[in-house]
């Protein structure tokens, strides 16, 4: 007969050993979530991703206020801003889901990689169950990939290329701003109207993805119309001083120069081109002219004098006379005494349209919310009737052709609205070849 | 023909800006051995001296409207400047040269914001590797440029020539060629007559004063300078001053060409240290010289007809002669021998 004898030393053994065993699966695994960050607790967390520092830090601040005002209202706080105005009533003003909204922020620094790393840690750490923010497509184009496969819906902020949902869509992202094409098709009437259809033109672009589609998108508008495209010239981000580019328009027989800028780029470009006395300056007979396609009113409060009869478009301007559009000037306007950029509007309704999508599902699943974004049309969020078109999650809506005003009554009143380029005339087909090469794919919902 | 006197032209005013800043870096170098790393923040400072005044000068009494309202609902604010309110015709005069008005704050306070970095910071650092001392300055630097940008925001503040200043110049016409042909910015022109007379400034100064004797005597042998008695660290304490209102006045000149930002400073550090570089460590007219070099050949390469042969040649061309001057001449155009050499 064998006497089973263990010591006292093997005991203790044994017994971390097998305890160690029992532990590690709660120690190793985490519950079986359905998705990404399922909420579990009475709060929802959203991620605001802007750029703080860098080039966009100005409208990276004003996307954050308004992303502050949009979880005010959902939260039930203020005066509600465009919640009244919205068409979907499923909201309202108690969370979303019944589940507080909470924000943890990032700094995208107006770069790719710090983006990325930012937007990681939102999800990892903070648990964010949605990312959105922008500012440059570069950044939007690079989170909405990690956003893609990390399982989270991504709502894209200021973003303009035409890649965003072209060549690099992904299900998992959604874009409210408009796009290169979009610009070119609602400002090409305008300029044939105003400067005839007899025009050379000059490019200067911003060298990366948003100045290249921007640029192929005005050029094919304006060659539309019957323009000649005398050059194209590439740009380094951040050049500063442009003089070295703009003293070469002078003789090159253009009369109109097209600036692909935008930010500080667009700031410094147009200011020097004023300087190099283009604006007065006649050419083949005509008038010289500047064009700037993508306008913003925080940067023609950069460029200040300079911007003065200078036509270019824009997604949403403060002074649209609809209901939503004065909700959301009155909400921002008297919360920070200021009216919001185009940039503030953009992120505002997206995380409206987001916390809507997620309250009609009734789930924060990004398959069940893109589901509900797909094919979504909504209106009186102020751009009038909206289609959140499912074949690359792009909206369509009218776009506004804008002009540097040539009398301001004050400090933001820079741009006057000359015309609303409706939907139709700024649709596109899924596969235009300016889209085309990119696959939106399936929705992924992590976990 | 005309695109090449445009881009000369270019090249000259681009060229006055690297060669003020270079010449306070490399005059810091030969005189405290010290790699002054937010010497492009001094730039910045300046222009924002130009944007101080601006704002005092534009302060605007604010008077909340009875009758209209913003969009947001709250009265609308009346504004009218103090100055044009108190001096008439030249409070509108003296917002209208704001810039070159501001001259008279820069000059102080650039030379005492030297004397502080000076004494305050970077004396400590004077035996310390050149690691060190471009850790703290580059440090200091980026402190610089938040306290801006907590102040005055990031967005770029746009400020104007003087009206009589700010139009085009027919160069062409002025040398008896074809009217409105060579056309320029006038305040380019401008800029480039007040960085040769800067220049020149300091250049007499070291030359023909007994002060600069002294400094280039330091420059070229300190401890012998020292053993004759002559307190040299004091002097070159405020040549670190004269150097931070070289930078200063730099800045405050250009901020009609280019709306300063807190980013500003950042934009020419580094083409500087290749400048300085390319002119030689601690030559004053290698700064100079090379400042002008490296500002027309970066604006020829910028030409069409330039880039069509060499596609990007115009976002590498500084860096490209500094690896050729580096690899021919290593102490630069006009180095001088033991300088940066172990």
């Amino acid at each position: 007969m064998t006497k089973f004898t263990i010591s006292r030393r093997g005991l203790l053994k044994t017994s971390a050993v097998a305890g160690a065993g029992i532990a590690a699966p709660m120690v190793w695994s985490r519950p079986a979530y359905a998705y990404t960050n399922e909420p579990t607790g009475g709060t929802v967390t959203l991620g605001f991703n802007v750029p703080q520092t860098g080039a966009y830090a100005e409208e990276g601040a004003d996307e954050l206020r308004a992303y502050e005002l949009a979880v005010e209202h959902l939260n039930g706080g203020g005066d509600g801003g465009m919640l009244a105005t919205f068409s979907s009533k499923a909201l309202s003003g108690s969370g979303i889901n019944g589940k507080k909204v909470e924000f943890v922020t990032g700094d995208t620094q107006t770069k790719s990689d710090a983006a990325r790393a930012s937007a990681k840690r939102m999800i990892e750490r903070d648990g964010a169950i949605m990312i959105t923010g922008g500012s440059s497509s570069g950044v939007a184009i690079a989170v909405q990939g990690l956003c893609q496969e990390m399982g989270v819906i991504f709502m894209a902020g200021l973003t303009h290329s035409n890649d965003t949902t072209g060549k690099d869509k992904k299900a998992n992202g959604f874009r409210h701003f408009f796009n290169a094409y979009m610009s070119g098709a609602a400002l090409a009437p305008v300029l044939k109207a105003q400067y005839g259809a007899d025009r050379k033109a000059y490019h200067l672009t911003a060298d990366y993805t948003w100045g290249w589609t921007q640029e192929e998108s005005i050029a094919a508008a304006t060659e539309g119309l019957g323009w000649e495209t005398v050059n194209k010239v590439r740009t380094p981000l951040g050049a500063g001083d442009f003089s070295q580019y703009i003293t070469p328009v002078l003789n090159s027989g253009a009369d109109v120069l097209i600036l692909n800028h935008y930010g500080r780029d667009m700031v410094n470009s147009l200011t020097q081109a004023v300087q190099f006395g283009l604006k007065d300056k006649q050419v083949n007979g005509k008038q010289f002219e500047i064009v700037v396609p993508l306008y913003s009113r925080l940067m023609a409060q950069g460029a200040g004098e300079a911007v003065k009869g200078i036509f270019g478009s824009t997604n949403w301007h403060w002074s649209l006379q609809d209901a939503g559009s004065q909700a959301f000037v009155r909400s921002f306007g008297q919360k920070y005494g200021f009216p919001p950029s185009q940039a503030a509007h953009t992120t505002y309704c997206q995380t409206l349209l987001y916390a809507d999508a997620a309250q009609r599902a009734g789930s924060f699943n990004p398959c069940a919310i893109a589901e509900a974004l797909e094919d979504y049309q909504f209106d009186g969020l102020g751009n009038g009737p909206t289609l959140y078109r499912a074949g690359d999650h792009q909206c369509f809506k009218d776009v506004l052709v804008v002009k540097g005003k040539d009398n301001p009554t004050s400090q933001f009143d820079l741009l006057e609205v000359v015309d609303v380029t409706p939907a139709e005339q700024v649709t596109y087909p899924v596969d235009h070849p300016m889209f085309a090469g990119g696959e939106l794919g399936k929705c992924n919902p992590g976990a | 023909m005309d695109a090449i006197l445009l881009q000369i032209l270019n090249g000259l005013d681009k060229g006055s800006a690297y060669a003020m800043i270079a010449l306070g870096l490399t005059l810091i170098f030969g005189t405290l051995g010290v790699v002054n790393f937010a010497h492009g923040a001094l730039f910045m400072l300046g222009a924002f001296c130009a944007v101080t005044i601006n704002k005092l000068l534009t302060l605007q009494k604010i008077v909340l409207s009875d009758t209209e309202k913003t969009a947001w609902g709250t009265p609308l604010e009346l504004r009218t400047p103090y100055a044009e309110a108190w001096f008439g015709d030249a409070g509108t005069w003296l917002i209208d040269w704001s810039v070159p008005v501001s001259i008279a704050l820069a000059l102080p306070f650039m030379f005492l914001v030297g004397l502080v970095m000076e004494r305050g910071l970077i004396r400590h650092f004077y035996k310390r590797p050149h690691a060190d001392q471009i850790l703290v300055t580059f440090g200091l630097a980026i402190v610089l440029q938040e306290i801006i940008k907590a102040f005055f925001g990031a967005n770029p503040i746009p400020q104007p020539a003087p009206d009589t200043l700010s139009g085009m110049a027919d160069f062409g016409a002025a040398f008896g060629m074809e009217a409105g042909v060579i056309v320029y910015p006038l305040w380019r022109l401008v800029y480039f007559l007040f960085a040769a007379a800067v220049l020149g400034a300091v250049f007499c100064f070291l030359r023909f004063t007994t002060f600069g004797m002294v400094v280039r005597a330091g420059m070229a042998d300190r401890e012998t300078v020292g053993l004759l008695g002559i307190n040299i660290d004091k002097r070159f304490t405020l040549m670190f001053g004269l150097a931070a209102v070289v930078a200063g006045l730099a800045g405050v000149m250009y901020t009609p060409i280019l709306s300063p930002d807190y980013h500003l400073g950042m934009d020419f550090l580094v083409l500087s240290f290749v400048v300085v570089v390319v002119g030689g460590m601690g030559s004053l007219p290698g700064a100079v010289a090379a400042g002008f070099l490296l500002g027309i050949l970066q604006s020829f390469a910028s030409m069409n007809e330039v880039k069509q042969i060499l596609p990007g040649i115009d976002q590498i061309i500084i860096y490209l002669v500094a690896v050729v001057i580096l690899l021919t001449r290593p102490r630069g155009l006009l180095g001088r021998k033991g300088v940066m050499e172990a």
